[in-house]
């Protein structure tokens, strides 16, 4: 029925209050879809349910509503199908940086030999620049290492969807910018769909194909799909040149400082969705009004 | 001239331990004879009526003696300070393994469970203040063996830091580790080994430690009360012989081989400790 490889339908995550209030409502009517080999970003301030979403993407988390079908199968419990990259890399300490690998791969296909595991694991340690650290300890290497073999873990595993919860929000501005770039080479390389959260706008627009922006919580929505029209292979450096690139950074920074709090709540939220699904936007399709009113604004304003 | 803390450390050591000894040896010394004793006072066993604690010199050199030649085996009341230790460490080590056997695996169900740990915590709580020799007249008539009572004993009081501390480390498994074995599809009993167990380890042995210490400070009081042998058997039978020299040499041997106890554990925690 649906022609996406996954399909959202109507979810929602409520808490009962406590004592005999009305429960609260984190998010609802989420509705989206992400195609086979796309990589999906998803922006929204703190509190409007985007981990949330994601684990229940990933089988970890219970919606309260609705459902999450991959495949034509709806997802219940979490899969090896579903690969996912913690905010906190979550490796596991007592293991060294090979044997978190071999960890997962061991899981994924239990009939292969020893000597098909190890390397199968140092190949994706290859793919991800940590050649010579298999044997360290992950509290012996930086974070931007950790990252990689958290990054490494879940594409060894090679699962139809990559969950990533804002994997450098820990990290540093340089270490991001080098692990992005292996990102995107690897992402070039697998075609490997993915489903990201982020709090930073230029990394969803160097990585995503469309960006998903929710309104904020309590009642938050999943309002617009923003299409990044940039062509591939983008570069950090080159990225923000293309005369593109600003008209899709000030429309998604204008969404989250001011349209996101407008449209919160759940009568705006809902009003800004087309029927039930989120309004498509191409920023660099849409007439300069809006937009070019506020950089001409910000431009006087300088 | 600086030198490592552990060597100005070791100097304070030995020098506090010269002191204690000359003390020692200084306020124990027999009164000096000055003249031959006669002969009523031969018969009645010498001149001093004062009794004294042994001299460090005296236990020294019966420490030498005895060393010398642990195994022997004199008699029930004659065997040598390696048979004692021997039978103790065995009461303890079957104790504490037999307990381990129990605690760790229930301490594992009290850990992953809520429900049971709501359900087995008032049993914990009431049992676990219970002096361990308060259970041996139950455990003599109940066994109806010296032997397998004392070890009764040692199992009892071992269980209880075993049992709390293993739950304690497999209820506080971060729940990202847990969750990585969700994800990579980990039944249940390679949850509990290849990610439950090695997390909550160190807490673990932590528990381990504190229990074969309780053990064997409890071996001592046990094996004085049910006699026949061991170390606490040696020491109360040495002072029914007024024989204090082989006493505070008991009590020597008592503390170096809980400490060594006590380090082979904390070796066994360093192979299983790791860094987050």
């Amino acid at each position: 029925m649906s022609s996406h490889f996954v399909e959202v339908q109507g979810l929602a995550k409520r808490y009962p209050a406590p004592g005999r209030g009305e429960p609260l409502t984190v998010f609802e009517d989420a509705n989206f879809g992400i195609d086979k080999g796309e990589f999906v970003c998803i922006i929204g301030h703190s509190g409007c349910g985007k981990s949330t979403i994601l684990n229940i993407l990933a089988g970890l988390d219970e919606a309260s509503d609705g459902v999450v079908v991959m495949n034509g199968r709806e997802v219940a419990g979490p899969s090896l199908e579903r690969g996912v990259v913690f905010q906190n890399y979550s490796l596991l300490p007592w293991r060294s940086t090979l044997r978190n690998i071999t960890f997962a791969v061991q899981a994924r296909w239990p009939r292969w030999s020893r000597e098909e595991v190890n390397a199968h694991s140092l190949r994706f340690l290859e793919l991800v620049g940590l050649k010579g650290v298999e044997q360290r300890k992950p509290s012996q290497l930086s974070g931007g290492m950790r990252q990689r073999v958290s990054i490494a873990r879940a594409f060894a595993t090679q699962p139809q969807l990559l969950l990533m919860d804002e994997p450098f929000g820990a990290l540093d501005a340089l270490t991001r910018g080098m692990i992005q770039e292996e990102l995107i080479r690897i992402w070039e390389e697998t075609h490997q769909t993915v489903f990201m959260i982020t709090h930073d706008v230029d990394e969803a627009i160097l990585l995503a194909d469309r960006i998903l922006l929710m309104t904020n919580g309590p009642q938050a929505r999943v309002a617009e799909s923003v299409q990044v029209a940039i062509p591939r292979p983008r570069q950090r450096t080159d990225i923000i040149h293309h005369p593109d690139y600003y008209r899709i950074r000030n429309h998604l920074v204008d969404f989250l400082v001011n349209r996101s709090k407008e449209l919160s709540g759940s009568a705006a939220g809902a009003e800004a969705q087309v029927g039930r699904y989120p309004r498509i936007v191409d920023p660099t399709r849409e007439p300069e009004s809006a937009v070019a009113d506020q950089e001409t604004c910000r431009q006087a304003a300088m | 001239m600086i030198h490592s803390l552990k060597f100005r450390a070791a100097i304070v050591s030995v020098v506090l331990l010269a002191l204690f000894l000359g003390i020692w040896e200084g306020l124990n010394a027999p009164p000096g004879d000055t003249e031959p004793l006669t002969e009523y006072e031969k018969l009645m066993g010498g001149a001093s009526q004062e009794a004294r604690v042994p001299q460090p010199s005296a236990v020294f050199s019966l420490a030498l003696e005895e060393l010398g030649n642990p195994f022997y085996d004199a008699g029930p009341n004659d065997k040598g300070i390696g048979i004692q230790l021997g039978y103790s460490l065995y009461r303890v080590l079957t104790g504490f393994f037999m307990a381990a056997l129990v605690a760790l695996p229930v301490g594992f169900l009290v850990g992953m469970s809520p429900l049971m740990q709501k359900a087995l915590n008032p049993f914990i709580q009431v049992l676990k203040p219970i002096s361990p020799l308060a259970w041996m007249p139950l455990a003599l008539f109940i066994i109806k063996d010296s032997e397998a009572s004392a070890i009764f004993v040692i199992f009892i009081c071992s269980i209880w830091p075993m049992l709390i501390n293993t739950a304690f480390g497999v209820s506080n498994v971060r729940q990202d580790w847990v969750n990585v074995a969700r994800t990579h599809e980990l039944g249940h009993l390679k949850t509990a080994f290849q990610v439950i167990l090695p997390a909550a380890a160190p807490t673990i042995l932590t528990g381990m430690r504190i229990s074969i210490g309780i053990a064997w400070l409890v071996i001592v009081a046990a094996e004085m009360l049910v006699g026949g042998t061991g170390i606490g058997y040696y020491v109360w039978n040495e002072w029914n012989n007024l024989d204090l020299t082989s006493v505070i040499f008991s009590i020597l041997m008592i503390g170096i081989v809980g400490m060594l106890l006590d380090a082979a554990l904390a070796s066994v925690n360093r192979l299983v400790e790791y860094q987050e």
